[in-house]
């Protein structure tokens, strides 16, 4: 198989695009593929202050770098969930976090990036898996907890810094898999907010994610052929995770049809966009302060992070 | 022979076949991998050689 463009050996086939491409030439065409994304989306300026959501895995990283190769000013947020040691319920991932920390520092180290480090245990008193405990979400697991808790941050962090932008490494197989999984239960109102762009708020920084465009498997090509260091273990709590199960079966269909998974997502974003779904104006809860942190949230009253603290 | 690593798990394969074919044979999505061979990524339309040692590194991830 031979690179498209130049003619030497291939190292990544793309099905889906029926494109064959070098390492020299892959590492050109993904961080120009980003760039078009960005622009096609509208979703920052040149002008705009970004902060990138950092866990240590490929997909940010990845996004990390394309943005810094991109002349793009980004700065990154690492949030610190507390999964290490033996309350992981495989007995693996024992370092979890600290690992993930580790290469995220080293990383933003060796490129000289302003990194934020929010230690969940040190600034709330307990670690991901701890509140899962006391908390009702989840039922038990704590994924649940562990999103609601990103969230917060996220948004505290970027509007305490004053970021305009926040970016997070979601892929074409993350967004799939989630549009899956509201198709099947016609989630009408997440599948309403799901896109690549979420619009700002008082209060909110704008959500992006520039590599909604691009398979998973051609991020991790990218993340080895870069040498991007990340960590290849799972969280120990998505192991047997519905989303994992859905990117699976996607991955079947494609095997079968390639461009299947881009097709789904991309025919989503048309269908919304020419008015199959109602606008989400419309049907937009009004929007109210948490009186404790003052973020938006749907109800008068604390948040659900705050009534999660309050317990 | 070809040998084929995913995490702990390990295949082995006849030597002359295509990386796609020998996936296939043991039931391994090509979606959901990347094939390098010392360290170096290949494309599904290489054919392996006898002494082959191939890591496949899985592309999904959750949480």
């Amino acid at each position: 198989m031979k690179c498209r463009i130049c003619g030497q050996k291939a190292v990544v086939n793309m099905r889906q695009h029926k494109l064959a491409l070098c390492k020299d030439h892959y590492l050109e065409w993904i961080p120009e593929q980003t760039e078009r994304f960005i622009e096609k989306y509208k979703m920052f300026t040149r002008e705009e202050k970004v902060l990138v959501a950092v866990s240590g895995g490929k997909d940010s990283l990845s996004l990390w770098d394309i943005l810094q190769r991109l002349g793009v000013q980004a700065d990154g947020l690492y949030i610190c969930l507390g999964i290490d040691g033996p309350m992981s319920p495989t007995g693996e991932g024992l370092s979890y976090s600290s690992e993930s920390q580790r290469l995220t520092e080293k990383f933003a180290d060796e490129r000289s990036l302003k990194l934020h480090i929010v230690d969940v245990q040190k600034e709330y008193g307990a670690t991901i898996p701890q509140f899962a405990l006391k908390s009702h979400r989840g039922r038990g697991k704590p994924c649940s907890v562990c999103g609601l808790v990103k969230r917060h941050v996220m948004n505290r962090i970027a509007r305490d810094f004053g970021y305009d932008v926040l970016a997070t490494g979601h892929n074409l197989d993350d967004e799939a898999a989630v549009l899956f999984g509201n198709t099947l239960t016609w989630a009408g109102e997440y599948l309403l907010r799901q896109g690549p762009v979420l619009p700002g708020t008082p209060g909110l920084a704008r959500k992006v994610k520039p590599l909604c465009r691009i398979y998973e498997r051609e991020m991790l090509a990218y993340a080895l052929l870069r040498g991007i260091e990340y960590i290849y273990d799972e969280c120990p709590f998505s192991v047997g995770s519905t989303s994992i199960y859905y990117k699976q079966l996607l991955n079947r269909l494609e095997s079968d049809r390639p461009g299947a998974k881009q097709s789904f997502y991309l025919s989503f974003l048309e269908a919304r966009k020419s008015g199959l779904f109602a606008e989400r104006e419309e049907i937009q809860a009004e929007l109210h302060l948490c009186p404790k942190c003052g973020q938006p949230t749907s109800a008068p009253g604390l948040c659900s992070f705050c009534r999660m603290m309050s317990r | 022979m070809v040998k084929l690593i995913l995490r702990k798990q390990e295949y082995e394969v006849r030597p002359g076949m295509t990386l796609l074919d020998a996936l296939k044979k043991n039931n391994i999505l090509p979606e959901g991998v990347i094939c390098t061979r010392d360290s170096e990524l290949i494309a599904e339309d290489e054919i392996l050689k006898d002494g082959d040692v191939i890591k496949l590194i899985a592309a999904i991830s959750g949480g």
